[in-house]
């Protein structure tokens, strides 16, 4: 490729039990055809394995996805590991089935958006590619 | 602009202790180091000039074959086996950037998670960037940081290669080729580029309809060749002898240089 822009590398996967990975493979692509170079997990992922991973692939960003209900407790989980292992410059996104009434929660937490169904997939795309910074 | 230059110049002031951290297996510096060498950013070669490799040097394993023969399978097992051995493990999987976007979806490690947060073990997804030759722009950068890092083997895996993707050969000690049954009928594909260079051949998902016959036919060209199912770790013990000898010989080679 003559004009070498440099892609912005995201973590894309799916923690706990939960194996709706519809909508995350179509972001995954969507963020590939937008530039994206995506680091995907796959499925079942523990949010230890999830922060290790952004550690190793030095991601600057880990979007996840949740449809189990378990986002209360996952999402937190995943942001105090990044704080302990020093790794809090990373963003954290995801999507999948949050209610609304749990979204201000996870924000205040430290959870930089979160996407429910039916979000348009440039929405999406806009908010990721709004992260590169220089690194 | 200038918090970008200031930031930079940090870096630089920075590379000294970088390079120190890298060899003392820091992850997260070992990480930066191999992102700033995939974006070409200058302090990534700097911090490369500085960094040595251990005594004691690394083993380096290629991986390629086939898309979809079982690359990422048989890594996985890999890990597992040279874990139970005692060795520390380094991981480079290249994936294709499309073309067109300069993305991609890197999916190698998929079937390595549970290794993920094992500190004995440093998982990297690469993508090729543009690069031709079945290895990304910077994976050989990537290697020399692992080396420096002390992971005793360091495994390669290839983007999935037809015949003219063997730029894996310069890099690895030990270039381990995988095929899957049906494929390995095709004597005259399997003749050409990839297997010709390949020190180990593997007839990899061996629990398939025509193994065995892959295997006759391919053992009448080339030694050694292995059966495995990554799948279930079988054939890996042999695998690892395979290897462990072809080794042997390249350091022989070495010393005697
Ligand atoms: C299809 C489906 C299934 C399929 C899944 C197939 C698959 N491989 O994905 C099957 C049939 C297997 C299934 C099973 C189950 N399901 Co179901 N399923 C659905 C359904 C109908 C649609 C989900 C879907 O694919 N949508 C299409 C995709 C494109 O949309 P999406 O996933 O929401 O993704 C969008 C956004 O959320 C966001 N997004 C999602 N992930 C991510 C990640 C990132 C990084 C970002 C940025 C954005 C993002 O972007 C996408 C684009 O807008 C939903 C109902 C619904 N309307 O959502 C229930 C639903 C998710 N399922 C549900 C349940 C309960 C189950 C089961 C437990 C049922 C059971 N008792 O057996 C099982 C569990 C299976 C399992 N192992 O986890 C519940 C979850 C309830 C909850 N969490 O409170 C739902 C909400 C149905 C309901 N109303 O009760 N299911
Ligand atoms: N039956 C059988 N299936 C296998 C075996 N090894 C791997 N597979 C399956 O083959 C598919 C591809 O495996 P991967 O390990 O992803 O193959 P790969 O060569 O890394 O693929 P690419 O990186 O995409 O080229 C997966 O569904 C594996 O489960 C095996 O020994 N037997
Ligand atoms: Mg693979």
């Amino acid at each position: 490729m003559a004009v070498a822009t440099t892609p912005i590398r995201v973590l894309i996967g799916k923690v706990g039990l939960d194996g709706h990975d519809r909508g995350v493979k179509l972001v995954a692509r969507a963020l590939r055809d937008a530039g994206v170079e995506i680091i995907y997990t796959g499925l079942h992922q523990t949010p230890e394995q999830i922060v290790a991973t952004a550690i190793q692939e030095d991601v600057q960003a880990i979007g996840l996805s949740i449809h189990s209900g378990a986002h209360n407790s996952l999402l937190p989980r995943v942001l105090e590991l990044l704080k302990e292992r020093g790794a809090e410059d990373v963003t954290l996104f995801g999507g999948g089935i949050i209610p609304d009434d749990d979204v201000p929660r996870l924000k205040a937490a430290g959870v930089q958006m979160l996407f429910q169904p039916a979000t348009p997939m440039q929405d999406i795309v806009t908010f990721v590619k709004g992260l590169q910074v220089e690194r | 602009m200038s918090e970008a230059a200031a930031d930079r110049a940090s870096k630089r002031e920075n590379v000294v202790t970088m390079a120190k951290q890298v060899m003392a297996g820091d992850v997260r510096t070992v990480a930066r180091v191999i992102t700033w060498l995939e974006n070409q950013v200058p302090v990534g070669s700097a911090v490369l000039k500085l960094l040595r490799s251990p005594v004691q040097r690394a083993m380096v394993i290629g991986i390629t074959g086939y898309p979809g023969s079982g690359k990422s399978t048989l890594i996985d097992q890999l890990i597992t086996a040279y874990r139970r051995l005692g060795n520390t493990v380094g991981v480079l999987a290249v994936d294709i950037s499309s073309p067109l976007t300069g993305g991609a979806v890197l999916g190698d490690r998929i079937r390595m998670q549970h290794h993920a947060d094992d500190p004995g073990v440093y998982i990297r997804s690469m993508g090729t960037r543009g690069q031709q030759g079945g290895l990304a722009r910077a994976t050989r950068d990537a290697l020399q940081v692992l080396e420096a890092a002390a992971y005793d083997v360091i495994l390669i895996e290839t983007i999935g290669v037809g015949q003219n993707e063997i730029d894996i050969v310069a890099v690895a000690h030990t270039v381990v080729a995988l095929t899957t049954p049906g494929l390995g009928d095709d004597i005259q594909a399997m003749k050409a580029g990839l297997v010709e260079v390949a020190d180990i051949l593997v007839v990899n998902q061996g629990d398939r309809d025509g193994a065995d016959s892959a295997l006759r036919h391919l053992r009448e060209w080339h030694t050694p060749v292995l059966r495995t199912v990554a799948v279930k770790g079988e054939g890996v013990p042999e695998l690892i002898a395979a290897i462990a000898e072809r080794q042997r010989v390249h350091d022989l080679v070495q010393v005697s240089r």
